[in-house]
């Protein structure tokens, strides 16, 4: 009778195995570290000011105080729905804008060849170097003289004109896009932007979806350009509506928290959704 | 179908020419091939004929119409790709109506042209599928399709085999020269691959650093190069060129201190090169050529060995498949006096008168 033959087991040497448990130690510690912070934030919507407070620390709140929910969105100080959906609109229209220019100005950089191309570029890219903070003071005289501080106009439109970073990044991608299927195109009759629209973009959905990510994201967390340019709590997005909250209000703790587990939540789901795309663009854009 | 003329046709990338001034005249239903080595700009030309590259000095003609300054859709061209640039996105049918769509088809004579062309390329069952689901010798069928369907006055092809594999490269081959004869149309080929020159072309135009080096059917490339580059090119071994002196009588000094006799009068002291093509030495005792065999290879039905001469010049000849040799034998050759070739000092060959 022959022995059924083993699967061959792979043996860890010794040596190998207790430097993945202090891997994954050193590395469970940093998300512990990481996630710390979040854990506060979460259990701290859930309790009340004295329980947050209280010594020792609770880390688990007891009771849980759920009602905090349903209060967060009651208030008549805090219109957070309203701060919620604005969020939503700037940030859709920052991705929209981006996606619009960037991908035409990527285009023109990757795919076409002109004159002074790459001196243009190279001044596109340039405009990374320069600080938001030194174009302000200018750009914000210029908006008040046309009338249009306090609405979204300053702090989206300039984002259907082109970002260098989105334009960097969707560059990269272009250049993946192979010359012949343009050139395909081109004997095929298609005009520049039909290649552009119907043979190139198509190419690149997944750079679009990043480039849409990230500015999502960005926007999300913008606090300065909103504290600029709008006085309306009304119009404020979450960013600055709970800053603004938590400045009035400095004592109520748990909304704060509330607030401020509830404006995370969106992209927690979106980063739980998209971590794929999330590290594409990270790697293509050399920020890892 | 149309000719094609190119007049002093240049090209300038920034300070460096790569098309150094063509002048050709290409027949209405010519398969012309261009070969050359890499960097001949033999693709550039193509692509210039195409549109696809602008055109810094000359004219383009094509059926006696300036197309100099055309957008690649006006000039009735076609053009197949190396890596066939199908719309990944799309499937066979849309990659092939996508160019009728774009010159204002109706519908119905869209789908039947489509039609019509998948029934010759033998891609009907392909024809809703992505290119991604197509294997390389599909995709290019597709390729070929996409450009049958706008029924071009000129085809180009631009190394459209040189992705596929041997065998799926023969099958194309005789496609491609099938196609040719059905459309009767005017083709342009770019290839580095000698046999594929040699079997499509009505004509070949041997390309050397953006200039013609020699235009000719494929047996007059073949058995009379214009010149050593030619010679050496073309052919696989290509043709022995053995640098001689002339002597008195007409005769020829090699290096190794073998004479041959001249196939054409010439004057003495002059240095020559003597082009003989690899089938046309055999091994005779009395052979005036010698080398010590370096290397032997059996292709099954012949075998190419190659030798060693005195002069340092490497020879090659070809034999039967079942000639048993070992490295270091030593033979004699001699020419077919016929069928050799005679180049002057500058490369070019002599002829008689």
């Amino acid at each position: 009778m022959t022995a059924t033959p083993q699967p061959r087991r792979r043996r860890t040497a010794p040596r190998k195995l207790w430097q993945t448990v202090l891997y994954h130690a050193v590395m469970l510690t940093i998300a512990a570290i990481f996630m710390l912070p979040f854990y506060w934030m979460t259990i701290s919507g859930l309790k009340n000011n004295a329980e947050i407070f209280a010594s020792p620390v609770a880390w688990f709140p007891d009771p849980v105080r759920w009602e905090n929910i349903p209060g967060l969105f009651t208030r008549d100080d805090f219109p957070f729905i309203r701060q919620f959906l604005n969020s939503c609109f700037y940030a859709g229209m920052v991705a929209i804008g981006v996606c619009f220019s960037c991908s035409l100005a990527a285009y023109a950089f990757g795919c076409l060849r002109w004159r002074g191309r790459d001196l243009v570029f190279a001044l596109t890219i340039a405009a990374l170097l320069l600080p938001a903070i030194v174009t302000f003071l200018p750009v914000y005289l210029g908006w008040s003289r046309i009338g249009l501080n306090g609405t979204y106009w300053p702090l989206i439109f300039p984002f259907f004109l082109g970002d260098a970073f989105f334009i960097f990044m969707l560059r990269q991608f272009f250049l993946g896009v192979p010359r012949e299927i343009m050139d395909a195109a081109r004997l095929d009759g298609a005009s520049e932007f039909r290649i552009f629209w119907q043979i190139v973009l198509p190419q690149v959905r997944t750079a679009l979806a990043i480039v849409a990510l990230f500015a999502i994201v960005y926007t999300w967390h913008e606090f300065f350009g909103p504290l600029i340019y709008l006085q309306d709590r009304q119009d404020f997005p979450l960013s600055l509506g709970l800053f603004v909250f938590r400045s009035q209000h400095a004592v109520e703790w748990s909304v704060s928290m509330t607030g401020a587990f509830f404006t995370a939540l969106p992209l927690f789901i979106l980063f739980f959704f998209t971590q794929r795309l999330f590290q594409q663009g990270l790697a293509t854009s050399g920020l890892k | 179908m149309a000719g094609v003329t190119l007049r002093g046709v240049r090209k300038l990338f920034g300070a460096l020419e790569v098309i150094k001034g063509i002048d050709l005249d290409i027949a209405d239903r010519e398969l012309v091939v261009f070969v050359g080595p890499s960097g001949c700009g033999k693709s550039t030309l193509l692509r210039m004929i195409a549109g696809l590259e602008d055109v810094d000095y000359g004219d383009i003609l094509i059926d006696g119409r300036d197309v100099t300054e055309l957008a690649p859709a006006r000039r009735g061209v076609a053009m197949v790709f190396q890596n066939y640039a199908l719309y990944p996105h799309m499937t066979a049918r849309d990659n092939l109506a996508y160019g009728l769509r774009r010159a204002g088809k109706s519908r119905a004579e869209t789908d039947a042209k489509v039609l019509a062309a998948a029934r010759m390329l033998q891609i009907e069952e392909l024809l809703d599928r992505l290119p991604r689901a197509m294997s390389g010798g599909q995709r290019q069928r597709v390729a070929i399709g996409r450009a049958i369907v706008r029924e071009p006055a000129v085809f180009l092809f631009d190394e459209p085999l040189s992705n596929l594999d041997a065998s799926l490269r023969v099958e194309m081959r005789g496609q491609i020269a099938r196609l040719h004869r059905d459309l009767a149309a005017t083709m342009i080929f770019v290839t580095h691959d000698q046999v594929e020159a040699m079997t499509l072309a009505t004509r070949i135009v041997v390309l050397r650093a953006g200039r013609i080096e020699q235009t000719g059917t494929p047996r007059e490339i073949y058995h009379n190069p214009a010149n050593t580059f030619v010679a050496g090119f073309m052919g696989s071994p290509p043709m022995n060129l053995l640098t001689v002196t002339a002597g008195e009588g007409g005769t020829l000094h090699l290096p190794g201190g073998g004479t041959l006799a001249s196939p054409l009068p010439v004057s003495p002291g002059t240095t020559l090169t003597y082009g003989i093509r690899p089938e046309h030495l055999t091994p005779s005792d009395s052979g005036p050529i010698t080398g010590a065999v370096s290397l032997v290879e059996h292709l099954g039905d012949e075998t190419i060995v190659h030798l060693d001469s005195p002069g340092g010049t490497p020879l090659a000849l070809k034999g039967p498949g079942d000639w048993a040799l070992s490295l270091g034998d030593r033979l004699s050759l001699a020419p077919d006096p016929t069928r050799a070739r005679l180049f002057d000092s500058t490369g070019q060959r002599l002829s008689a008168g």
